[in-house]
């Protein structure tokens, strides 16, 4: 397929649906008609009305589209991508991060630095772990790979702060122990879909 | 008749003093201005309604403090005048459009007339009339004076060395030409019908009740005034002088601070007249007895809402449109107006 259907500049030769714009008055009788025909027609107030009807729905019938944002707030997407939170397993309250480090190998823009080591059990410990916000464009990879649901996307989009470090360390992203009730699962990027059990088959072993 | 009248009215009316007249020109200049102020915030709120927002909501419960907030700001803002600017006439223009909106409410009754209770010292027993200055030519001095006005903006704009203003000056004198001759020409066949120029005349001539209305024997000329003020206060489907899409802000671009204000305290106070003039002439005015003080109020509420729901709703024309309404349009059928109103006066 070649361009020339796009370089066919001619208007005219094409299937366009016509506007029906009516007549144009060819003469001053039908200059006068028309208008006479638009003096009388109403349509100035259709006009009124459509404002006094928005007045009326927005005083009277709660449709007032104002949100008084920092004392009202709107509900965001489960989706959107804000602050990272770090979740907590709600068994032992010990984090879910298992120091794998795909966060950091994913991050488009190189702002995971995180550090590991073994402790005396033999396990990864996360000893250090920090978000440069200031790189972070919130794409939404790192809660996407992380396998155990770990690093998040949280609903915190007011990221005012004095200093930006006051957002990227482990402990300030990390669930406070005293309200791991109050932790919410993630529905966003890499969660774990509504149907998954449905979804769980056997593992082929039959290799 | 007209002797008994007269005389009936020597008889009751007290004497109206110079004292009198000053503690009227007091409560027109302080409560008018009030009204002008507190007609920003009503504008503002009902725009806001009617677009479904809120408006003004942090100053003060509802955002009525509003007013005072801005009133703090325009007061202490700096008064900036552009270098070439011709100083003196960029310094008066403002005080032009507020002295003459004011000097139009002189002549126009605004409030029931009453007598000071005598047990107040020094202003004791005077009696405040209705009207400042109850001239026998009221409609045509408030009508003059209202055109007067249009040398604020006229002047304002062509002092100001700055292109917005001079297209917003050369507005100003397009639609003064188009819309005087309306307003005179409309308002002429009510004339002819009352047989005066008085507000009292034609408040006396409706006093029978909504029947006897000026609205229902001239219901073209009302809608052609009120076409006509709309031009006359700058409102929305007219307001070309300071389009804000179109040239900035018009006249008023290098305003600042108080001087800025001023032009609005006048237009607002325009808005006010233009509404108690249709409320006169045409739709009963108020009356003395029981609550008709109330009805006035109503009636100028009335046509102050409609001037904001009609700039909520309706786009603004070109200028060239204007003229075309008015010279091609309005003019013709208010002449054709005034005649069929002469030939049924005459048979």
């Amino acid at each position: 397929m070649g361009l020339e259907q796009f370089k066919n500049r001619n208007v005219g030769t094409q299937n366009y649906t016509k506007l029906d714009l009516g007549e144009t008055p060819a003469n001053g009788f039908e200059q006068f008609k028309q208008v006479a025909k638009r003096t009388f027609k109403g349509e100035l107030f259709v006009g009124l009305w459509v404002t006094l009807r928005e007045m009326i729905n927005a005083l009277f019938k709660g449709q007032m589209h104002t949100v008084k944002y920092p004392f009202e707030k709107m509900p965001i997407s489960p989706r959107y991508r804000a602050i990272h939170d770090m979740l907590r397993l709600l068994e032992s309250g010990h984090y879910r991060c298992i120091g794998c480090g795909l966060c950091e190998k994913i991050c488009i823009s190189n702002c995971i630095t995180m550090d590991t080591r073994y402790d005396e059990n033999q396990r990864k410990e996360v000893t250090e772990y920090t978000i440069n916000f200031g790189r972070c464009i919130f794409c939404g990879y790192c809660a996407e790979v992380c396998p155990e649901l770990a690093i998040v996307h949280g609903p915190r989009y007011e990221t005012a702060s004095e200093q930006r470090a006051s957002f990227s360390l482990f402990e300030d992203m990390l669930t406070p122990i005293d309200q791991l009730n109050l932790q919410q699962e993630y529905d966003g990027f890499g969660a774990v879909s509504p149907n998954a059990d449905a979804n769980i088959k056997k593992t082929p072993l039959a290799y | 008749m007209e002797t008994t009248l007269a005389g009936h009215a020597m008889e009751t009316l007290p004497h109206v003093t110079w004292l009198g007249v000053l503690i009227k020109a007091i409560i027109i200049l302080a409560v008018i201005s009030a009204i002008a102020g507190f007609g920003t915030f009503i504008e503002r709120k009902v725009l806001a309604f009617m677009q479904r927002r809120l408006g003004p909501m942090h100053v003060g419960p509802y955002g009525l403090l509003q007013l005072a907030a801005d009133g703090i700001k325009l007061f202490t803002k700096e008064d900036i005048i552009p270098q070439n600017a011709n100083k003196f006439i960029f310094m008066i223009a403002p005080i032009i459009t507020a002295a003459t909106a004011f000097i139009a409410l002189a002549a126009v009754p605004v409030f029931p007339d009453f007598t000071i209770p005598s047990w107040i010292p020094l202003l004791g027993g005077t009696f405040v009339p209705s009207i400042a200055a109850d001239l026998n030519i009221g409609i045509l001095f408030v009508l003059g004076m209202m055109a007067a006005g249009l040398y604020g903006p006229l002047l304002a704009g062509m002092s100001q060395a700055n292109k917005w203003g001079i297209i917003g000056a050369a507005r100003t004198a397009v639609q003064f030409l188009s819309y005087e001759v309306v307003t005179g020409l409309s308002i002429l066949a009510p004339i002819m019908l009352v047989g005066s120029l008085s507000f009292v005349d034609f408040n006396d001539y409706q006093s029978g009740g909504i029947g006897s209305w000026l609205i229902w024997q001239q219901p073209v000329a009302f809608v052609l005034f009120l076409i006509a003020g709309f031009a006359e206060t700058n409102r929305t489907p007219f307001d070309l002088l300071e389009h804000e899409a179109e040239v900035v802000s018009g006249y008023a671009t290098e305003y600042s601070g108080m001087r800025w204000g001023m032009f609005f305290i006048g237009e607002y106070a325009n808005m006010i007249t233009v509404s108690i003039i249709a409320a006169v002439v045409f739709l009963g005015g108020y009356s003395v007895e029981g609550i008709g003080w109330l009805t006035i109020i109503l009636k100028v509420a009335f046509f102050f809402f409609l001037m904001l729901w009609v700039r909520a709703s309706w786009p603004h024309i070109r200028p060239d449109q204007l003229m075309w309404l008015c010279w091609k349009v309005l003019m013709p059928i208010a002449v054709i107006n005034i005649v069929i109103t002469g030939i049924v006066m005459m048979v």
